[in-house]
């Protein structure tokens, strides 16, 4: 039943992300409020599904908050993401953040299908059962959500305030977004590919990620994979400016996106702390250790850095505009690291790091 | 000459660690430096990181890395000295910074308000102005009422033609950011306290055995001060499934030979005594163990009885009958082959035990089943006794974590005061309003200045509602 919904409510996330962009390029009222209600239907949908889910686990007899996998995770990540993002664009009354916020959330979810991650309601084995647990995926994802919509504003901040091809802040968002752009679809070619090629049998994509682009074992497709990439940034950087020009006839004040980078900073970093903490809580009951450096604790400490430096510098040293904004990106770069790249990236030198 | 040089000298000394620059700057070291721990496998075997290590710069290369990798700590990089040297680096700059600009904040917190002399409030963030009828005394009556309808309890300043109020809220959320930090040392103070007079060990207990030590990771013993002993262990797992639901231990304490204490823990909730806390992690099989068969017995009637040393090959009474039974097989792990419809065993681990006994009434062989542990409704004999298969007891190990911590209070009460402190750095404003009224032929001018360290819109927001009030409640 949930699944249905959840469905539906992917399908409404991913074309938002097409009408918002959309939005953008023409400028049409109409195409920005049929953006925003293609997004509400997600969201009803997703609510109901999550719901749904719940009450599930229940029929089935194992009875938990849908918030103790990878999978429900995520899916409760794009839900608090959208649901800030409608807040925000109710409160500031435009619909230009969709554009940048919805990718996030697309991200996610094509991260969902790609790494072929259960989405059965599984019960739970002897360590997750916690209620620390509960609190910590549920307070760290709201943390996410909130730094989601600081990095999609302080981008959009950045992009506002280049003014020519050699500045620092230009190479720097355009390499950002560009990667963005390149891991997004390096996703979907793996998916296609692997679906296509699995016929319907399950298969773990993660464990060939990027097989189908960068890691291809033909050297030829690796070569090509790279050169398109180059061209992808190149291009961005060449015609970057052009994305700034779109944005400068929203009229958008850099002060508010300043303004909403920072608000949600604010709520975020005291959000993160706060999921560090139940982490450590609950490690401390399952096994008596509330810190032992493991990738994934050390890649939160240094998230939570990051924003502490944002938070210094802005208001200690009296850093404005640029500086923290770019940092405001790049905690948003840790927090993914911390979600996906620990698993993705360090699991595969390691043996640590499971799909759980 | 030489005691000014040397003030000099400490004065820039306390300036570099009092100073913010310097605590991004170590805030960006240690993330920067943290990442390599997450790359590098920490505590590892040797072999595992040259393998990390070769994949990342190649196979040549990677025994002469991994030497220098080593030399500089890299493979305990957490406790390594210059890494620890940056944790203190930032502990003082912590302390200093505060000890540097507390006194300041305090006076801020502490100092009263002073009117402003400026008539038209020339330099305040936020101002309104509005004229109201009415002499001097009636506006500032109801001004008085406003404020205080508004929850602000103020200072009246009274001149020869106007007056002023003062007022202020939330003053010391200002202390908020100083909470975070004093947070931040209390928490690596608990840490601290851990690492020096904490231990970790382990132990490995069968079940019916006693300690009265934990081992160290090197094997050492560590003594307890009193013995644990494990009365049994068992896995629970969910219906139908192999998957464990719960690992439990049923642990005494005993002290002078007297049990003292008694509890069945399962992860995620341990056992403390005397400061000392066993957690459930992990089990496992006593090599060549000899098991004994826990069996309890029901007739139809009612009567019960359990047997708890039995062996294979062992008969038993069925109480209060003239019936016998006799346990004849066992199997850790019985499952039943789908197409011959006959059983085996699937895993040598004790993930679904069984027995198969023989059922016998006077001397003659009834019948023969298995019973299940894990399936209640096998222990149903026909003629409605019941013989449940309880345990097969003491071939099992449990694995526990044995921890002593000290500091982790300190850590929680940390953990609870950076959460308030970020709340009230954060969330609660400092917010300061001065309002002046002067009479002015035969009207009164009222003017609100406001300050608030952050949030001024909601502040402004506030301040319009006042004004209004003012002006509607004169209508
Ligand atoms: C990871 C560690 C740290 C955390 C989480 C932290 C947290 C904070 C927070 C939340 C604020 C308030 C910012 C705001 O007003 O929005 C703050 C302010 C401040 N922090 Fe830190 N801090 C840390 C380390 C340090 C260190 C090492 C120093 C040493 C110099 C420092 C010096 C300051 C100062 C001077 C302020 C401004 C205080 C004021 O406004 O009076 N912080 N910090």
């Amino acid at each position: 039943m949930s699944s249905t919904f959840f469905g539906i409510s992917t399908l409404s996330y991913i074309a938002a992300m097409a009408i918002y962009i959309s939005y953008l390029a023409f400028k049409k009222k109409g195409i920005g409020i049929f953006a925003t209600s293609v997004t509400v239907f997600g969201f009803i949908n997703q609510t109901i599904a999550l719901l749904l889910r719940w009450s599930e686990s229940y029929r089935l007899g194992i009875g938990r908050a849908p918030l103790t996998n990878l999978y429900e995770s995520l899916i409760f990540f794009v839900w608090t993401l959208i649901l800030i993002y409608l807040i925000i664009e109710f409160k500031y009354k435009t619909h230009v953040f969709g554009a940048f916020v919805t990718p996030i959330a697309g991200l996610a979810l094509a991260f969902i299908e790609l790494s072929g991650m259960s989405k059965n309601i599984e019960p739970l084995v002897p360590a997750l059962q916690s209620n620390w647990l509960i609190a910590h995926v549920m307070i760290s994802f709201l943390g996410y959500a909130a730094f989601g919509v600081s990095f999609a504003t302080g981008l959009m901040y950045l992009i506002l305030r280049s003014d020519n091809r050699r500045q620092g802040i230009y190479i720097f968002w355009t390499i950002c977004v560009s990667i963005f752009i390149i891991i997004l679809a390096a996703f979907g070619i793996d998916y296609i590919h692997y679906k296509a090629v699995s016929s319907g049998q399950e298969m773990i994509i993660k464990e060939h990620l990027f097989e189908s682009t960068f890691k291809n074992p033909s050297l030829a497709i690796d070569t090509v994979s790279w050169l398109v990439s180059a061209g992808l940034i190149f291009i961005l950087w060449r015609y970057g400016l052009a994305l700034k020009r779109l944005l400068h006839s929203f009229s958008l004040s850099v002060e508010i996106l300043d303004e909403i980078t920072y608000k949600t900073i604010a709520i975020g970093f005291p959000l993160l702390t706060l999921g560090v903490i139940t982490g450590a809580v609950w490690a401390n009951t399952a096994w008596g250790v509330y810190w032992s450096w493991d990738p994934k604790e050390t890649w939160s400490l240094i998230t939570w850095f990051i924003y502490a430096v944002y938070l210094h510098g802005r208001f200690v040293r009296g850093w404005r505009g640029k500086k923290v904004a770019v940092l405001s990106v790049l905690g948003f770069v840790a927090v993914i690291f911390t979600y996906l790249g620990v698993n993705l990236l360090l699991s595969g030198l390691h043996s640590y790091g499971s799909m759980k | 000459m030489t005691k000014k040089e040397d003030t000099g000298f400490i004065d820039r000394v306390w300036n570099f660690f009092a100073s913010v620059k310097l605590a991004i700057v170590l805030l960006i070291t240690i993330s920067l430096t943290s990442i390599i721990g997450t790359v590098i496998e920490q505590q590892a075997a040797p072999e595992e990181n040259i393998k990390v290590i070769s994949r990342l710069f190649g196979e040549s290369i990677a025994p002469t890395l991994y030497n220098i990798f080593l030399k500089m700590g890299f493979m305990d990089m957490y406790h390594s000295w210059w890494f620890v040297a940056l944790l203190l680096l930032f502990c003082c700059n912590l302390i200093i910074c505060s000890f540097d600009r507390l006194p300041r904040i305090l006076k801020i917190i502490r100092e009263p308000m002073v009117p402003i002399k400026d008539e038209s409030f020339k330099g305040v963030a936020i101002k309104r102005e509005l004229r109201l009828k009415g002499n001097l005394i009636k506006v500032s009556n109801e001004t008085a009422h406003v404020l205080k309808s508004f929850r602000y309890n103020f200072a009246e300043i009274k001149e020869e033609k106007n007056i002023q109020f003062l007022t202020q809220k939330g003053r010391y959320s200002r202390l908020g950011v100083y909470i975070t930090h004093f947070s931040i040392l209390l928490i690596l103070t608990g840490a601290l306290i851990g690492g020096l007079f904490g231990f970790k060990g382990f132990l490995n207990l069968p079940e019916g055995e006693t300690s009265t030590v934990a081992y160290s990771r090197n094997g050492n013993p560590i003594p307890l001060g009193f013995a644990i002993r494990c009365n049994s262990f068992d896995v629970e797992y969910y219906k139908n499934m192999d998957m464990p639901k719960a690992y439990k231990s049923d642990l005494s304490i005993i002290v002078d030979g007297k049990e003292v204490e008694r509890k069945t823990i399962v992860v995620n909730d341990p056992l403390t005594y005397n400061g000392i806390t066993f957690y459930q992690s992990s089990y496992g099989m006593v090599p060549g163990a000899d098991g004994k068969f826990i069996l309890k017995v029901v007739s139809k009637n009612g009567i019960e009885k359990v047997y708890d040393n039995l062996k294979l090959g062992d008969s038993f009474d069925i109480p209060g009958t003239s019936m016998s039974a006799k346990i004849l097989d066992f199997s850790p792990a019985l499952a039943i082959n789908d197409k011959t419809g006959k059983p085996y065993t699937y895993s040598d681990e004790l993930v679904n035990p069984a027995i198969y006994i023989g059922v016998y009434d006077k001397g003659a062989e009834k019948y023969r089943g298995w019973i299940l542990k894990r399936y209640p409704e096998t222990s149903n004999l026909p003629e409605g006794h019941k013989i449940e298969f309880v345990d097969y007891w003491g071939v099992k190990y449990t694995g526990l974590q044995v921890r002593n911590d000290p500091g982790v209070w300190v850590v929680y009460i940390g953990c609870i005061t950076i959460t308030l402190g970020l709340i009230i750095a954060f969330f609660i404003n400092h917010k300061r309003l001065w309002v002046r009224l002067s009479e002015e032929g035969g009207s009164t001018r009222v003017i609100f200045g406001g300050s608030a360290n952050k949030n001024k819109l909601a502040f402004e927001r506030e301040i319009e509602r006042m004004v209004r009030v003012l002006e509607g409640g004169r209508k």
